[in-house]
């Protein structure tokens, strides 16, 4: 049951959220190689340099923590308005009534589902992203494909990766764990559990604002 | 058989129960009655141990519940079968995964042989052919029936309903209380119901308990009631003109006055003038 559980949460944070994701992500990758375009004015400065500056935003900043920030509002308002309605409806009692740890039950795998499929999104986020800012450079002319996949390869460092997976698993947790606190002690009604949803996203999106931060100072 | 002893709890300093101790036995009804705000449910949740009590003990079969620890309280819950007020059926699980769910939790039987159990226990509650039903495909009634079948679905030798037919019309009233009866006489299980509904009342009530601002004001059976001289419990029981006139009918029954033809199987079946008017022309 535990088992069937987790898969359940993988399916809902991770497929329920891909299509959002894809969404975001090719914009912002997008949009990142036009507004760099933008303020490259000298002729000085190779194409390239375009998707080297595209590549490591959207490997150190975009995907990692606008993903998560997005995710948080998605996959983390269903969480507390999930576990909030079933406190409401005495669905938690009723599990605790059989014996059955709850928190084991119903949080647990949220926690571990979110740890392992919001990595392999931002991962994804990441390639869309970058693939975003291709086409874009494409489609407006602003710099040939051949070029920004030269640009691409240029002065990469791994180490970025690492560092955008760290932040990814540290947010995962965030995303996962405020919402189900919120959700888990909700007291009341209907509104209750609007407000804890609320809550919720609103303080998971500023841990992880503060989190990058931490991460950021320490790691880079 | 189940003993609550001297319970006390508090909310915020305020006292909900105040000292209330009761006995109720196996194979019977045990029914919890009171006003709204009285401390019924809260009295039931400390006995199930969904709140601690600030003092005093529940035993069952004379193990107290609130000494025990987390994995032996576990164990007793194995023994318990709720239904609560709303059902607390899991929307996302149809009707027959909703009452496997405790199987596929505590045994390690096959799926054909949980299927089977599902069956019985729903053919039991009178629901054939809603297996595949969602929660929110059913009425209300039809909820707490599936909630009676998740509840006896491990045999339980405890079953505890919270307000079963709240929200439901007499007819269905009858039903459930009748499911209750029935299924607490056929396996011998200690029930306590946690009720404002006068027919229950008077029909199941082996044991009824009147809570009146947290404390135990009145104990006794269902006949019993009928002749109390407790004035809080008349005035809660008989409100109604209605009733008042019902309670003197059934003391004229119980005192042998006057002949009792009334059955609620029969009302079940639509044989009594009240639920079948057709009669009467």
């Amino acid at each position: 049951m535990y088992w069937k559980e987790f898969i359940h949460q993988c399916s809902d944070i991770g497929v329920g959220s891909l299509g959002i994701v894809a969404i975001i992500s090719v914009f912002i990758g997008a949009v990142s190689t036009i507004q760099t375009a933008y303020q490259l004015v000298t002729p000085l400065i190779p194409l390239s340099t375009i998707a080297q500056i595209v590549r490591d935003t959207v490997i150190l900043e975009f995907a990692p923590t606008l993903v998560c920030i997005v995710l948080a509002g998605v996959a983390g308002s269903k969480i507390a308005s999930e576990l909030g309605n079933m406190r409401v409806s005495e669905q938690i009692d009723a599990l605790e009534i059989m014996g059955i740890n709850t928190k084991t039950y119903l949080i647990l795998p949220k926690i571990v589902a979110a740890l392992l499929m919001i990595p392999m999104l931002v991962v994804i986020a990441m390639v869309l992203g970058i693939w975003g800012g291709r086409l874009a450079g494409n489609l407006s002319g602003i710099i040939p494909p051949d070029i920004y996949d030269k640009g691409l390869l240029e002065f990469f460092d791994p180490y970025n990766v690492f560092f955008a997976l760290t932040k990814s698993y540290v947010f995962s947790f965030i995303i996962a764990s405020i919402p189900s606190f919120y959700g888990y002690y909700v007291r009341g009604g209907a509104l209750e559990i609007g407000r804890a949803s609320t809550k919720a996203v609103v303080v998971s999106c500023i841990l992880i604002l503060f989190g990058d931060y931490i991460l950021s100072a320490l790691l880079l | 058989m189940i003993e609550v002893r001297d319970i006390r709890k508090s909310f915020d300093n305020k006292p909900v129960i105040e000292g209330v101790s009761a006995v109720m036995k196996s194979g019977q009804c045990n029914l919890i009655i009171g006003a709204s705000g009285s401390g019924k449910t809260v009295l039931m949740k400390c006995m199930v141990g969904l709140f601690e009590p600030d003092s005093g003990e529940v035993l069952f079969h004379g193990k107290s519940i609130t000494q025990m620890n987390p994995e032996e309280r576990t164990e007793i819950r194995k023994e318990i079968g709720m239904l609560f007020q709303g059902s607390a059926l899991f929307d996302s699980l149809t009707v027959e995964q909703n009452i496997m769910f405790p199987l596929s939790m505590f045994t390690d039987w096959g799926v054909k042989k949980k299927l089977e159990r599902v069956n019985e226990v729903l053919a039991r509650v009178n629901l054939v052919d809603t297996n595949k039903k969602f929660p929110a495909e059913l009425s209300g009634g039809m909820k707490k029936r599936v909630g009676i079948a998740r509840a006896i679905v491990l045999n339980p030798k405890y079953l505890f309903c919270d307000e079963p037919n709240s929200g439901l019309d007499p007819q269905t009233s009858l039903v459930i209380d009748k499911l209750i009866r029935e299924i607490t006489e056929e396996f011998n299980i200690t029930t306590v119901v946690n009720t404002h509904d006068m027919n229950s009342v008077m029909e199941i009530g082996n044991y009824i308990l009147y809570m009146y601002k947290g404390h135990k004001e009145w104990e006794g059976t269902n006949k019993e009631i009928i002749f109390s001289k407790n004035q809080r419990l008349n005035d809660f029981i008989f409100a109604s003109e209605f009733l008042r006139d019902a309670k003197e009918m059934r003391m004229l029954e119980e005192t042998g006055k006057i002949a009792n033809e009334r059955n609620m199987d029969d009302m079940m079946q639509g044989d009594s003038p009240f639920t079948n008017p057709k009669k009467d022309t």
